[in-house]
């Protein structure tokens, strides 16, 4: 061990025993009630170290100073989806979630990427994703690629293969990107289509405003018809989530900070959110920023608001909706399911679309293997999952399978395209099967 | 660490991937679920089938490295935390569930299965495997065998003993032994069955089992009585087998465990009650229909607050998987929770709950209490926190009180849990020093070389302590 590797050791040690939370550590009995959640324990057919008793037992070994932080410990916490199923399932309240993103966010620290990673990786977390402006400069030359026949060629000439199978089903799956003018214009208020029922503001989120631009806009439709009052701050942006889970947290921290402050403003009730992955961080702020006295509260102001578009639709209401006779089954968003805590509203609106028959997926709680960034970054495991559920989605024969966020349903689409199923089965974030059921709907009832 | 000719051997016999000893691996394969124990093994093995485990052990016989079976690590008395090093040896490989007799009601099994996997393939036949430890969710038919887990349904059912017929295992020497049968009645000689279930893996390694199933019972009907305190509660569950009643779960829960358990469960529980009875019977409708109505009756006669009867088999299936997680659920209250198993004649019930009440007083301990009130087996749980050595002291002598308690009235140490460490300080109190030097003479028997989970059930003289360990 070179010497500059075992001084990075020990201040590594350093960092968890002065920051790790010891007695949430300590709060784990290890009662092992969290096993069967764990995708990663169940695929590893049943690694003690894939598991959150396993990888809780190892934190708190490099804690007491057991254990050094080697290289499988680093990789240990790497393979760990953070999807957080092991939370509901914990009688015992650990935050795991927690324990795990203070821990890469220590190794990140101390993390030494080669030049190539490190650059993508302050190109897309610093430059980038925090800057809505360049959200949509980067999308745009996306659309270029889209509209341009480059996209074509690079297909044609197999040239996409050069970033990895993965990346290049991912790069089949996109969704058109809008055009930059009409990613210029997004609106800031929406009228509600009857008397107000209630005030909301919607977070608009930086992919989702962008590649997912349409979702957003079925999004804001579908507010409309359930006679809500939206409104759209300007100066949000990006919630921060992709670097939270990455060990970026304190550019996470000036984000939640931006956005707390664009919130504070107007007459409203509830955040929206239409993304699993952001809603989960946005009802944390208050313990993202919990060491920061001035924002404590403010975030605990904002965090208490956020609500997931399918609890606000299922509150207020739609008109009746109505599609094609399909089978539809529902993968739970991880972050919307174990920290958001909904699973009910969204399979409560598929069950109620005329024309729908709703088959429960056997494991839909269960990770997809998206999970942020995982999927680029683990992609062996990422891969071994989504075949998993592939073969639990073909028990429900659905031809509509519904997510909602939008890394599950880039995951679940890319699934589609690995079972070669394009024809006979399609992925659609759920506000865009609602919109499209409201539309129908509608329409018969012109029709009769 | 494993000296290389012992590793050279095991490796030939399982392969390299299948021997783990990196860093890591000792870490996560050195703790189970009983607080304030760990130890490192030497390295952890994965055998593939029965031969591996046969050749392994003889490697250890030879060279004398212990050898630690582990199942989930569930238990809850330091069964298989390696405390003298060693393997760990692990049943990955070996899960699979080999036959379901549906002519002889019986069902033969690898030691890794999964409890409740098991019990969904046999009722998927109409079968029932009876014993349902807390834990069943996690827990393998191995581990449920070597701590002869219990369980909810206990009362009515049984435990795991009870439905052992058959065993396979791997004695130290390596030799394979077979015993009983898809049998009803077997007396050929000793019943090394019998004596296997709830060895802890102190006299071999068990390779196979076959368990006997019932009919699943046709209904069941589950019920919640509040009442204003734990005495009052015990005095039902007297009356209830007074009467004449078994029914399938007696359950009870005091107030500080109802509150972390709603807390978790939020399924409606009153968390103002001082103590509630979970109460369920299965069986043929009108029979379940006439004990749950006379067994209501009983609640309010003893002084319950009031009687709900559960509405619909969803229902029911929320509050008993919600009382699974009391133990776990009580840890949201304090960093350390330690949990005994003292069980008494069911008649002493009442008595035995004040009993703990008045020993937590006098040591200044908190005591929270819940458990098997139907077939007397107490679970109080000791909230503390292991960073605080005084008060884990206190905890301790609370403890010695409560087994010395239960032993006067006729009870014992351990219903469920096994002695494993936590209780071997006090096992001749319940079998007294001549039960000890038998149990010693079978044990020296079947392991000379005392490799096959070594520190378990026998104290050494030096170390009469339950929970401090130094």
């Amino acid at each position: 061990m070179s010497v500059e590797d075992s001084k990075r050791k020990t201040q590594i040690v350093q960092d968890f025993q002065s920051k790790m939370d010891y007695d949430e550590l300590l709060n784990c009995m290890r009662c092992g009630f969290c096993l069967p959640s764990c995708p990663t324990y169940i695929e590893t057919g049943g690694d003690e170290a894939a598991s959150p008793r396993g990888r809780i037992a190892l934190m708190k070994a490099v804690v007491d100073g057991k254990m050094e932080p080697d290289k499988d410990f680093e990789d240990q916490l790497s393979l760990c989806l953070g999807c957080r199923a092991c939370e509901p399932a914990c009688p015992s309240g650990v935050k795991y979630g927690h324990l795990l993103e203070e821990a890469r966010d220590i190794l990140q620290a101390k993390k030494k990427h080669s030049l190539p990673v490190k650059f993508v990786r302050r190109f897309f977390f610093d430059q980038v994703f925090p800057h809505q402006n360049r959200m949509r400069t980067l999308n745009s030359l996306m659309w270029f690629y889209q509209k341009s026949g480059v996209q074509k060629l690079a297909r044609a000439t197999n040239m996409t293969r050069i970033a990895g199978k993965n990346m290049s089903t991912m790069e089949k799956v996109l969704p058109a990107i809008p055009s930059p003018l009409k990613m210029k214009n997004r609106p800031e208020h929406i009228e509600a289509e009857g008397a107000v029922k209630k005030k909301v503001a919607f977070f608009s989120g930086c992919l989702m405003d962008t590649v997912f631009m349409e979702t957003n806009d079925a999004t804001l439709y579908l507010l409309k018809k359930a006679n809500c009052e939206v409104v759209i701050p300007q100066t949000q942006n990006c919630c921060g989530a992709l670097h939270a889970h990455s060990g970026e947290k304190d550019t996470a921290k000036e984000l939640a900070k931006k956005n707390i402050e664009a919130f504070e403003e107007g007459d409203f009730d509830y955040i929206i959110s239409n993304a699993g992955g952001c809603g989960a961080l946005l009802v944390e702020y208050d313990y993202l920023l919990k060491e920061e006295p001035v924002w404590k509260d403010r975030a605990k102001a904002f965090s208490d608001k956020v609500m997931d578009i399918t609890e606000i639709l299922y509150d207020a209401g739609l008109p009746e909706m109505e599609l094609d006779p399909q089978v539809v089954t529902y993968q739970d968003s991880c972050h919307l399911r174990n920290v958001m805590r909904t699973a009910a509203a969204p399979r409560k609106l598929l069950q109620s679309i005329k024309g729908v028959t709703y088959m429960e997926m056997k494991e839909a709680d269960q990770c997809c293997g998206s999970a942020g960034t995982y999927n680029i970054i683990e992609q062996e495991m990422s891969m071994q999952i989504l075949d998993h559920k592939m073969a639990n989605v073909e028990k429900t024969e659905a031809a509509t399978i519904v997510t909602a966020n939008p890394g599950c349903l880039l995951q679940m689409k890319a699934g589609v395209e690995r079972e070669g199923k394009r024809d006979s089965m399609r992925a659609v974030h759920i506000v865009d099967l609602l919109a499209e059921a409201v539309k129908y709907g509608e329409k018969s009832l012109q029709k009769a | 660490m494993l000296n290389k000719e012992v590793r050279g051997k095991l490796e030939k016999i399982v392969g390299r991937e299948n021997l783990l000893d990196s860093q890591q691996d000792l870490i996560v394969y050195s703790y189970d679920a009983t607080p304030d124990y760990q130890a490192l093994p030497d390295a952890v093995i994965k055998p593939r089938h029965k031969e591996d485990v046969a050749e392994i052990v003889k490697v250890c016989n030879e060279y004398k490295v212990p050898v630690v079976p582990r199942g989930s690590a569930t238990n809850l008395c330091a069964g298989t935390t390696p405390l003298e090093g060693g393997l760990v040896m692990l049943f990955n490989y070996m899960k699979d569930i080999i036959e379901i007799d549906e002519e002889n009601l019986t069902v033969t099994v690898q030691p890794g299965v999964i409890t409740l996997d098991m019990i969904k393939a046999v009722e998927e036949k109409g079968l029932f495997y009876p014993p349902d430890p807390s834990s069943m969710k996690i827990s393998t038919i191995g581990g449920n065998i070597n701590e002869c887990s219990g369980g909810l349904r206990g009362l009515k059912y049984g435990v795991t003993r009870d439905y052992v017929i058959g065993i396979e295992f791997v004695m130290p020497d390596g030799s394979i032994v077979k015993t009983g049968g898809k049998l009803a009645k077997d007396v050929a000689g000793y019943d090394l069955t019998r004596l296997m279930v709830g060895s802890e893996g102190t006299l071999g390694i068990i390779t196979e089992a076959t368990l006997k199933l019932i009919p699943v019972p046709e209904t069941k009907k589950t019920m919640l009585a509040l009442y204003d305190s734990l005495e009052a509660a015990g005095n039902t569950v007297s009356k209830i087998i007074s009467n004449r009643i078994i029914p399938a779960t007696l359950e009870f829960l005091d107030q500080p465990t109802i509150q972390v358990v709603e807390d978790f469960a939020n399924i409606g529980l009153p968390t103002e009650a001082g103590a509630i009875l979970l109460i369920e019977q299965d069986g043929p409708e009108e029979v379940v229909e006439r004990d749950i109505q006379r067994m209501a009756e009983i609640c309010e006669e003893t002084n319950a607050l009031s009687v709900q009867i559960a509405q619909s088999p969803e229902e029911g299936e929320a509050l008993t998987s919600a009382r699974r997680s009391a133990l776990s659920a009580l840890a949201r209250l304090k960093p350390t929770t330690i949990l005994e198993d003292a069980t008494v004649p069911r008649s002493k019930i009442a008595e035995m709950v004040k009993a703990i009440e008045e020993i937590a007083d006098k040591y200044n301990v908190k005591i929270c209490t819940f458990g098997h009130a139907g077939d007397g087996n107490l679970h109080p749980t000791c909230m503390t926190d292991a960073r605080n050595r005084d008060e884990m002291q206190r905890v301790e002598q609370a403890f010695e009180d409560i087994f010395a308690k239960a032993i006067d009235m006729g009870g014992t140490i351990t219903g469920e849990h096994g002695v494993g460490v936590m209780k071997s300080p006090y096992l001749s109190w319940k079998v007294g020093e001549a039960g000890v030097e038998a149990m010693r003479a079978i044990k020296q028997a079947f392991d000379p070389n005392n490799i096959m989970n070594p520190g378990k059930v026998f104290a050494k003289d030096a170390r009469k302590r339950v929970v401090v360990q130094r």
